[in-house]
């Protein structure tokens, strides 16, 4: 190939326009159908970890099931609450369903694909306000939620769209703050300069490790996963905020949340797992673009975002749900701090390197993985004591709570002091 | 009275949330790849049925294919949910047969105390349970079809073998 077909593709408008229109049919369709297909990994997941089959009966291993719960899903009546407001009450899953499509848009998926027309960046927009973007669209997804809960003028929906307001709120601030240290590092939001900087300076995991843990634990909250799905809730709130949802506007919502899923997962896997980078080779980043490279890096980003949904569903069938006052505590006394605090340590070290010298590499990950382990020790050995989410645990220090157990075993009078009897009061 | 929080003191050491996450990931996940699974897959394995089950009724037959019924009319004396009709006749020769014999399978509790009482072990409780119709009248056997039921019989409970051993 020679240097003139290299060019990137943005040069020729019609081109461009052409293979972003490609780009987009091609991909939302993929998109649209491993979506389907996680609704039917979710419950094979469930029925496994639960010693279960799982869907087996429409298709070869339960493959046509999302086919079938499609045109279920179709076929049902569409009931709409007499006192809601029908208006909002239909544009609530347009806008969830929107957002949690629209927000994949930055992500990109593989190495740049070379065309006789030039070369295409895969990812849907290569905007240089890169996950920003992400981020931005993704808090608009509230909306949906909790519109969706206020018009269908129904308690439990209400409470839903409440809670998941608060919930997405709190959580999109640590969320926002954990990804700062990646900006320390890359110099720059757009997508492909993060991927560059990790297939040169070592994967963001190693790199910030607390920060990558922050945005796991923020990215669950986001998605409205178990264990922070306090807005659906089903033992508590019906079925929360899409309680008077069907047919296949409850469809909608249910396409949202894998969507968020995947688009979580996106971006787990671009920030810090290297994005579409083979790991142990420089061949996928260096020299002419090719098929065979973008194909492969397809599959490497596949694989390592795949990792994350199942990563999802794992945590799912395994954690039981927040109570809400445990869900705050954690987003707003634990993980906030945390990450503000880590802005400022990861900041202060790269002043230092920078100071002696230390350029990107193995020394400098080696550095930055020290310490993280040596931060995550430390929150761990002092936070997680029963105190990390719990207020009614957190008022008596551990040492407190030690030396007193050991006055109990002596047989001393502590019980009194400690638990006072019940007064029988008038 | 004030309301009083009672404080869980558990140990310490027990209230790591970091450690109870991790172990019970790896209990998850060993089950997920666990090959053993409990489902039975019914259309294509069914589980073994009690020798003592109580299911739909089936009248036998004697040699030439009739009924072994006498049309005593000891099973609607004793069918605690009054679901047998029977109608007694009578030929020539003065042999009794029901003219006729319907149970109604949507009223029969199952109790098996017509098998009991039944003085020519004609009329007897199944053990089958493979039952949909697609009407409630499907559910009223006739002796026709009582007689046309092909599926094993149950067992009486022996009180000399209680277990059913």
């Amino acid at each position: 190939m020679g240097a003139m077909l290299m060019s990137p593709i943005t040069e020729n408008t019609t081109a461009f326009v052409i293979a972003s229109a490609i780009k987009v049919l091609t991909f939302f369709g993929v998109y649209l159908v491993t979506v389907a297909l996680l609704t039917l990994a979710e419950r094979k997941v469930a029925a496994w970890i639960q010693d279960r089959h799982g869907p087996n009966r429409a298709g070869p291993g339960g493959i046509l099931q999302p086919v079938a719960d499609g045109v279920k899903n179709f076929m049902k009546e569409e009931v709409t609450p007499g006192a809601g407001n029908s208006i909002i009450f239909s544009l609530a899953p347009v806008i969830a369903f929107c957002t949690a499509l629209v927000s994949w848009a930055v992500i990109p998926f593989a190495a740049p694909l070379p065309t006789p027309w030039g070369v295409v960046s895969m990812s849907i927009a290569d905007l240089p306000v890169g996950f920003i973007f992400t981020l931005a669209i993704s808090s608009l997804g509230v909306f949906g939620i909790t519109l969706a809960g206020w018009s269908s003028n129904n308690k439990y929906s209400l409470l839903g769209g409440l809670r998941s307001s608060a919930q997405m709120i709190s959580y999109e601030i640590s969320m926002g703050l954990s990804t700062i240290p990646i900006l320390l590092l890359a110099g720059n939001v757009t997508m492909g300069t993060i991927i560059q900087q990790q297939q040169s300076g070592g994967w963001n995991l190693l790199n910030l490790s607390v920060a990558f843990l922050t945005f796991l634990i923020s990215a669950f909250a986001e998605t409205n996963r178990l264990p922070f799905d306090l807005p659906e809730a089903e033992s508590e709130l019906v079925a929360g905020y899409h309680t008077e949802y069907s047919s296949m506007k409850f469809s909608m919502f249910f396409i949202a949340e894998f969507a968020n899923m995947l688009t979580a997962s996106g971006m787990m896997a671009t920030l810090f797992l290297g994005g579409w980078d083979i790991p142990f080779t420089a061949w996928d980043n260096s020299g002419d673009p090719s098929v065979l490279k973008t194909l492969l890096t397809l599959v490497s980003f596949a694989l390592k975002a795949g990792f994350f949904l199942f990563f999802y569903m794992w945590i799912r069938w395994t954690l039981p749900r927040f109570r809400y006052d445990q869900l705050m505590s954690l987003g707003w006394r634990f993980l906030l701090p945390l990450s503000l605090g880590y802005i400022v340590l990861i900041a202060s070290v790269l002043l230092v390197l920078q100071m002696l010298g230390i350029e990107a590499g193995v020394l400098q990950t080696g550095i930055l993985l020290v310490l993280n382990v040596a931060v995550l020790l430390a929150v761990f050995m002092i936070f997680d004591r029963g105190r990390l989410v719990s207020p009614t645990t957190s008022k008596m220090s551990v040492a407190e709570m030690r030396r007193l157990r050991a006055q109990d075993r002596d047989g001393s009078e502590l019980s009194a002091k400690v638990r006072p009897e019940p007064e029988m009061g008038d | 009275m004030a309301i009083k929080v009672k404080v869980m003191d558990r140990p310490v050491e027990q209230v790591s949330y970091v450690r109870a996450t991790l172990s019970g990931l790896a209990h998850t996940f060993k089950h997920l790849v666990d090959p053993h699974k409990v489902t039975t897959q019914y259309p294509e394995e069914t589980e073994a049925l009690s020798k003592r089950w109580r299911g739909t009724h089936r009248m036998l037959t004697n040699e030439d294919g009739k009924a072994k019924c006498v049309g005593c009319g000891l099973c609607p004396t004793v069918c605690p949910a009054n679901c047998i009709k029977l109608v007694p006749g009578e030929d020539e020769q003065g042999n009794r047969f029901p003219l006729v014999f319907e149970i109604d399978e949507f009223r029969c509790i199952f109790c098996g105390y017509c098998q009991e009482v039944c003085p020519e072990e004609a009329i007897h409780v199944g053990r089958h349970y493979e039952n949909a119709e697609f009407s409630r009248d499907g559910f009223v056997y006739d002796l026709e079809r009582l007689t046309a039921q092909t599926h094993p019989v149950s067992e009486l409970w022996d009180p000399a073998d209680p277990a059913g051993e």
